[in-house]
């Protein structure tokens, strides 16, 4: 089986195990804390896009996230606009911004693209809190409407579940093809050595203003989704702790894997709810998360967990060796 | 089909390169030698539009390309290997090669990410014009590897199979027997030679004399920024300048 079989394959059996995951948890709180465990993954493997595949840091996607959740609140709470058109507006919007800000931001490499997408996040946080006419400053945006398909409304745990995590299973899937394209390939030519890509025709420039737009996009996405499903948004879910969460997912689960992805989102989702001791030092824990993941395991948890499974696998079958 | 006017490159306050003039002839081996530091690497980051020149052109074909960015030069059929090998480590051999044939797709973000029947028919052609080059370079075994897990002279080797399978015309090798042992260099003089005879310029920087006389149609020898020499191998050998430049005495 090849590669891109197995992931296929993989790819099915995590779309079945979501799609019947809501029949064992009815009624429970869980459900709710899958929601937003589908929404971070939405949001961390856009990122991985762009951190896993072309290797270019980003310190302020939670900026894009925040955009997003406010261009649709905004739309739809003061224009009336129908969630579904205030969605499509800030995933384009978003898309453009990325696109004008990505041409010069990128042409930084290692700490100055850092801080360069740190400054973005900054400057779209303070944004989010002052200007208190539009948004609604650190006291939030109320009242933003869920969406709605016809007679169906998602205003509840079970349907915003599906809502969210079929969204998100295609944007893995997506990511996935991606990854077995030309485009895919030459990311990833370009994270390992950028001058050997462009030495084969790779235009780098180009391709790291588009990829950051498409992240930037299902950032925008993720946001306007959170905004509908949430009903209220304040600028603190969208400040820098938030973009270094959205690192540390990608990271410990794995550069490069959606299903790390997936893993990291799920165990930063669920982890605050363990850290709420610690109020706003809960950042520490994920820079020590950081620091033990990049020193013991770079490869992130997947690969430590295939290594585990593959340990096993060799085990089961030099048993079976000596029996037969 | 290469031809270079007056190149100069000054580092700062360092003249890493005085008026270099030289010329490469259609469908030959032409060796680039001289001691270290002589500017040889500089040489080719020039020509590939990684450095700019302080002054002077260099020419492929008829066209002038020295203002020409480095990713352009692929699809005019210039490529290059490095010294130090540069290979896309976290990828498989074939994927390697499969970047090679980047200039010869199109596929954009969109019909990839959707899996588009064109993409699909694309991808499929990539796939097997990339076997094809590993079976060429005889790294066709290899192929499912890590291009991390290669042994070092088979990097060497994929770095050629990867800008072989850009189509070039012309292929800028730097020091690609550094490192490796005899039977490899061997090998490496014949995967050279079959180059060339299918229809593709070689330039070798190199440091290994007997592998450069082996194959080289023609030697330019570089000491110290400047051109010192140029002819046929024989000639090379038999240059008072070279030998006294070689023997260190320049
Ligand atoms: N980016 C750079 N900045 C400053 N000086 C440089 C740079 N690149 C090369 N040089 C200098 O230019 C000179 C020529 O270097 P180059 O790498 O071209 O030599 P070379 O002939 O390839 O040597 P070797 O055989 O050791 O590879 C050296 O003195 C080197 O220090
Ligand atoms: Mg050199």
């Amino acid at each position: 089986m090849t590669k891109e079989k197995r992931e296929i394959l993989i790819f099915f059996i995590f779309t079945l195990a979501v799609l019947i995951t809501p029949f064992f948890l009815q009624g429970s709180y869980f459900l709710n804390v899958l929601v937003f465990i589908g929404i971070n993954t939405m949001l961390a493997v856009g990122l991985n896009l762009l951190l896993g595949y072309a290797g270019q840091i980003s310190l302020g996607h939670a900026a894009f996230f925040g955009l997003g959740a406010y261009i649709s609140g905004i739309l739809t709470t003061r224009f009336g606009l129908d969630p579904w058109f205030a969605l499509v507006i800030a995933a384009v919007a978003n898309g453009a911004l990325a696109f004008v800000i990505g041409f010069p931001i990128l042409k930084l490499k290692g700490h100055y693209l850092a801080m360069a997408t740190l400054g973005f996040g900054i400057i779209m946080f303070i944004i989010f809190n002052e200007t208190v006419a539009v948004t609604g400053g650190p006291s939030g945006l109320s009242g933003i409407p869920n969406i709605q398909i016809s007679s169906l409304i998602f205003d509840n745990d079970l349907r915003n579940y599906y809502l969210i995590w079929i969204i998100t299973l295609l944007v893995m899937l997506f990511s996935i093809n991606l990854s077995h394209s030309r485009i895919g390939r030459a990311l990833r030519a370009i994270a390992d050595s950028e001058v050997a890509a462009r030495v084969l025709g790779v235009n780098a420039r180009v391709l790291k203003v588009q990829i950051f737009t498409v992240s930037a996009v299902i950032s925008a996405i993720a946001g306007s989704l959170y905004a509908h499903t949430m009903t209220f948004i304040s600028p603190a879910s969208f400040g820098f702790n938030f973009s270094i969460e959205l690192v540390t997912m990608v990271i410990i689960g794995g550069l490069g894997s959606i299903y790390g992805s997936f893993l990291g989102a799920a165990i930063l989702t669920i982890l605050p709810e363990f850290l709420r001791v610690l109020r706003d030092f809960d950042i520490i824990v994920y820079g020590l998360l950081l620091i033990i993941m990049t020193m013991y395991m770079p490869g992130g948890l997947i690969s430590g967990l295939t290594r585990i499974a593959e340990f096993i696998v060799g085990k089961i079958k030099s048993r079976g060796a000596r029996h037969a | 089909m290469l031809r270079l006017d007056k190149i100069t490159k000054i580092f700062g306050g360092l003249t890493a390169l005085t008026d270099v003039s030289l010329e490469v002839r259609k469908d030959s081996i032409t060796g680039v030698i001289g001691p270290n530091g002589a500017g040889k690497t500089t040489l080719f980051n020039i020509v590939t539009g990684l450095y700019t020149q302080t002054s002077g052109d260099v020419y492929l074909g008829e066209k002038n390309i020295s203002r020409f960015a480095t990713e352009s030069l692929a699809a005019l059929g210039l490529v290059r290997t490095f010294q130090n090998v540069e290979l896309f480590g976290k990828m498989t051999v074939l994927e390697n090669v499969m970047v090679g044939l980047h200039t010869k797709s199109r596929s954009g973000i969109i019909s990839c990410a959707f899996k588009l029947p064109g993409q699909i028919k694309e991808e499929k052609m990539i796939a097997e014009k990339a076997r094809h080059w590993l079976e060429f370079t005889g790294l066709i075994a290899d192929a499912p590897n890590s291009a991390n897990n290669l042994p070092f002279g088979k990097g060497r080797i994929l770095e050629i199979a990867r800008t072989l399978a850009v189509e070039p015309q012309l292929i800028l090798m730097d020091e690609p027997a550094a490192g490796l042992n005899s039977q490899e260099t061997t090998q490496l003089a014949v995967l050279i030679r079959k180059i060339r005879e299918s229809g593709i310029t070689v330039v070798l920087v190199e440091h290994d004399m007997d592998l450069v006389m082996d194959i080289c149609d023609s030697i330019i020898v570089l000491n110290l920024g400047k051109k010192l020499a140029a002819g046929t191998p024989r000639e090379i050998q038999e240059n008072k300048a070279v030998i006294s430049a070689y023997l260190g005495d320049s």
